[in-house]
């Protein structure tokens, strides 16, 4: 006789509780399969734990994103936010897609170039722009969006010895209604620095002023701050047809879209509450039509979301280490994957699913990563599934960030694969060795011996 | 005398406890229902809610993912359930129900499953957080409120609103403060369980009441019964309360319909002040604990909802009867641990 | 170590100790090893019964049952002999 699959004891006091309305999160169903290939063989080939890239959702994703936009206004153009995730390969699949590049440091805009995107399709944001970068970015005829007023004269500065017009926007930082309002970044629109640097550009007449950008904050439950933002920089444009009778081109209301993730103390799941392309589309295109532009100078929508297209898209699996119970009597779970690897733990309630089968018993349960760290915590409390040693486990949406924010921490940086769209694996980033890590250090003559 | 058709329709909130959940009133009414009979399936969270084993009210009882499952777990759920028992209503009860219902109403309603809730917007728009739009939007006074997202904005509260206030979190739990000190304690300790933000509202002075109603979705009043709380737990749920004739709470009410064109049950929490003005405190998105109250006045809110439900025609009531009561009490049912050991390990009885 | 004699299982994994009013909910495995448990069998014949009937090896399983063990102690359903 075959004999059953082993599942641990389990004895659970019935607790006579009344709903208080906040249960637990029971995680259902397993996931045994990434785009047809099994989790167990993924595992076996590539070691434990392993990012694994699925192009399909990738594709859908954008595919999503593209139609939510398009179909509700004219000329839309999406631009992949490298630092979400700059794996080559990643990063081609949005270029294939027609996606332009948003980089934030000399060393995005370097691997932008390096892929094949044209200068006239990088956008550069963020505040620390070395003169060199600039001065790459200009003759490269790139998208300069200028983030604050030392840099605005820097550029001017440059302009005296490079013979080309740099192609620029400004950030704009506003009140949205949101909490928290990102006010770090760019020119502030309410208190007028905005509509001041504008008109130093313009006074300069040593650029091309061709946009508008603001980026409002990241993970946004609310779509109505989009439309608020729309109009905001519809009202600036506005000004500036006024007064200089000059058309903006584009207008880059950034990213900020949040992916399926459930935050931490949120009740209801992310997949169920978090807003999805379509409503953003709605309040920004909505805010840009019923402004004052006319219909044959409709200024291109630009979107750098990053998270909402790659999260689900990454899936990080792993193997359980042990099982042991705390002082307090609680279940705890060690597994092979830590913190260093799943930066994104630290603000999300990632969902863990089963990679095999199992029965509807289960425990809450707080999972550890491996590290020998105290708040090396993947998840402080689930409700999870009778786990047993070297079970396989998938954690969901990790496609954002982590792969850019990850540490090389106590251990080696795991592989990366990607699963095509014939379902094909490859390995787009290998797991670091010994000899690589080491590469980069340098031990003086004087400390290379020593007796014990 | 003709038979009357016979519908199942499933109830949750079967928890009636010392702060009780409406499903056994709504049971209640719908069993006395004239225009149909009813076989009930009871949905329950917990094994010990009162409902499961109230079996001359409830036919079957299934236990039930809670909302934080998500709706995917929740419509797994509603299958296996309507496979078995071919739904025709489904009638949540709990506020924390509401957003994934919502969500699934046309999908359930592809199922064969009928359901009346207010429209994914009515039900966000009266959120407590948005009180003070809702109330310049629609015209309808409403204590001064103010969302705040950490301590830092505590400070501003002392020229901005005059003490006590209340301090309230986003789902649940309110608390009275007289100074800062205590905003700041109660800040702290409502955040840590309902995280942000934390809303802090105008203490009105008065006398409240409630009224509990249907809106057809369209603007019109299909009923409305104001009550005055006689006597008040100290989690603060009315345990007597008597239907009264005030004109001003109808037409307030009349108000909130038809500007809202509110879709559904609901519970007004209305608030008197010394110059006799009423503020509008809260909007409850579902049929109070003490809907029976409307049903003993001459009014079957459940029922009106039910036919609403199934797209049927339903006349308003004009009337009511003015000065009854309802008197809470408490019932010690006999049950065997063969129930509870159902229950608790099948997840139906 | 033995159960309590008064303590029973149902076969759909109930158990009530009559003691303490408690009640509690149980794995079809602990379903198992409660009943082997009132049969009077030893850890190690437990374990070869576990083994025969469910895919595990004995380091595994006398963890695991260690831990059970040591929680129904804890919830007075076995008492050390």
């Amino acid at each position: 006789m075959e004999k059953l699959r082993y599942e641990r004891p389990l004895i659970k006091r019935l607790e006579s509780e009344m709903p208080n309305k906040f249960g637990m999160k029971a995680e259902h169903f397993p996931k045994s399969h990434i785009d047809g290939v099994a989790v167990k063989d993924l595992l076996e080939e590539h070691g434990s734990p392993l990012f694994v890239i699925s192009e399909k959702t990738i594709r859908n994703t954008y595919q999503r994103a593209k139609k939510a936009f398009s179909t509700r206004y004219p000329k839309v153009q999406f631009a992949w936010s490298y630092k979400t995730n700059y794996m080559d390969a990643v990063c081609n699949i949005y270029h294939q897609e027609g996606s332009w590049a948003e980089v934030v440091s000399g060393f995005e805009y370097d691997k932008a170039i390096k892929n094949g995107v044209p200068g006239k399709r990088i956008i550069f944001n963020g505040p620390d722009k070395t003169i060199s970068d600039l001065t790459k970015a200009i003759q490269n005829e790139s998208l300069i969006h200028i983030d604050h007023l030392d840099e605005l004269y820097t550029i001017v500065e440059l302009t005296e010895t490079i013979k080309k017009r740099p192609r620029v926007a400004i950030r704009v930082n506003m009140d949205t209604g949101v909490y928290p309002m990102w006010d770090r970044f760019g020119f502030n629109y309410e208190n007028g620095q905005a509509w001041d640097a504008l008109n130093k550009i313009m006074a300069s007449g040593r650029m091309d002023l061709i946009g508008l950008h603001t980026h409002i904050g990241t993970f946004m439950l609310s779509a109505k701050a989009y439309g608020v933002a729309a109009r905001k920089l519809a009202d600036l444009a506005l000004g500036l047809k006024r007064k200089y009778n000059h058309d903006i081109k584009y207008i880059d209301l950034g990213g900020g879209f949040p992916s399926k993730n459930t935050l931490k103390g949120a009740y209801l799941p992310g997949n169920d509450t978090n807003p999805v392309f379509d409503d953003f589309a709605e309040e920004i295109a909505s805010a840009l039509l019923n402004s004052e532009f006319s219909p044959d100078a409709l200024p291109l929508l630009i979107l750098e979301t990053g998270r909402a297209l790659v999260d689900d898209a990454g899936f990080l699996l792993g193997t359980v280490i042990s099982n042991k119970r705390s002082s307090k009597g609680k279940r705890n779970t060690i597994i092979d994957i830590g913190v260093n690897l799943l930066f994104t733990s630290f603000w999300y309630d990632h969902k863990i699913s089963p990679a095999q089968e199992f029965t509807h018993f289960n425990e809450e349960t707080t999972v550890f990563g491996p590290l020998c760290m105290n708040i090396d915590v993947i998840r402080e409390s689930a409700l999870l599934p009778l786990l047993n040693r070297g079970d396989h486990f998938v954690i969901h949406s990790v496609g954002a960030y982590n792969m850019t924010q990850w540490m090389q921490f106590i251990t080696l940086r795991p592989r990366i694969v990607l699963i095509d769209m014939n379902e094909k694996v490859h390995i787009i980033r290998e797991a670091e060795t010994m000899d690589s890590f080491n590469k980069f250090e340098n031990t003086p003559e004087h400390l290379k011996k020593f007796e014990l | 005398m003709t038979k009357k058709r016979k519908l199942t329709i499933a109830v949750s909130g079967l928890n009636a406890v010392d702060s009780p959940g409406p499903g056994v009133a709504v049971i209640r009414a719908l069993r006395e229902a004239e225009s149909f009979d009813v076989r009930i399936i009871g949905i329950a969270y917990e094994s010990l809610e009162p409902g499961i084993f109230m079996h001359n009210l409830v036919d079957k009882t299934y236990q039930f993912p809670y909302p934080s499952a998500g709706v995917d777990a929740i419509l797994e759920r509603l299958e296996y359930i309507h496979s078995i028992e071919k739904l025709d209503v489904f009638i949540p009860n709990f506020d924390s129900e509401l957003y994934p219902f919502i969500k699934l109403e046309d999908t359930l309603k592809e199922m064969g499953i009928h359901m009346f809730l207010p429209t994914m917007e009515q039900f966000e728009e009266r959120h407590k957080v948005n009180l003070n739009e809702f109330g310049e939007k629609y015209g309808i006074n409403v204590p001064k409120s103010k969302a705040i997202h950490d301590l830092g904005a505590i400070y501003s509260i002392s020229s901005e609103f005059t003490y006590p206030v209340l301090v309230k979190g986003k789902y649940y739990d309110a608390a009275v403060a007289y100074n800062m000190e205590q905003v700041k304690t109660h800040f702290n300790k409502i955040s840590a369980k309902w995280g942000y933000p934390i809303i802090i509202q105008e203490f009105v002075h008065g006398t409240e009441f409630n009224v509990t109603g249907l809106g057809d979705g369209f603007g019109n009043t299909i009923a409305a019964v104001p009550m005055r709380k006689q006597y008040i737990t100290d989690k603060g749920k009315a345990w007597g309360g008597i239907s009264i004739s005030d004109k001003r709470m109808l037409e307030l009410t009349d108000k909130f319909l038809s500007q809202t064109k509110w879709r559904g049950g609901f519970e007004l929490e209305l608030m008197k002040n010394k110059e006799n003005e009423f503020y509008l405190l809260e909007i409850n998105p579902r049929m109070p604990a003490w809907i029976y109250l409307a049903v003993g006045v001459g009014q079957n809110i459940p029922e009106a909802l039910v036919k609403l439900a199934l797209g049927e025609k339903v006349e308003p009531f004009t009337s009511y009867k003015v000065g009854k009561m309802f008197v809470r009490y408490a019932w010690d049912m006999i049950v065997d641990m063969e129930e509870f050991q159902i229950i608790s390990t099948r997840g139906e009885l | 170590m033995k159960i309590k004699p008064n303590i029973a299982v149902s076969d759909s994994g109930f158990v009530f100790n009559p003691d303490t009013g408690e009640s509690f909910t149980v794995n079809p495995i602990g379903v198992d090893i409660i009943n082997y448990l009132k049969d009077n069998k030893n850890t190690g014949e437990i374990s070869t019964q576990i083994r025969q009937k469910y895919n595990v090896e004995q380091p595994t399983f006398e963890k695991d049952f260690d831990d059970f063990v040591g929680l129904m102690l804890n919830y007075s359903l076995v008492i050390n002999d």
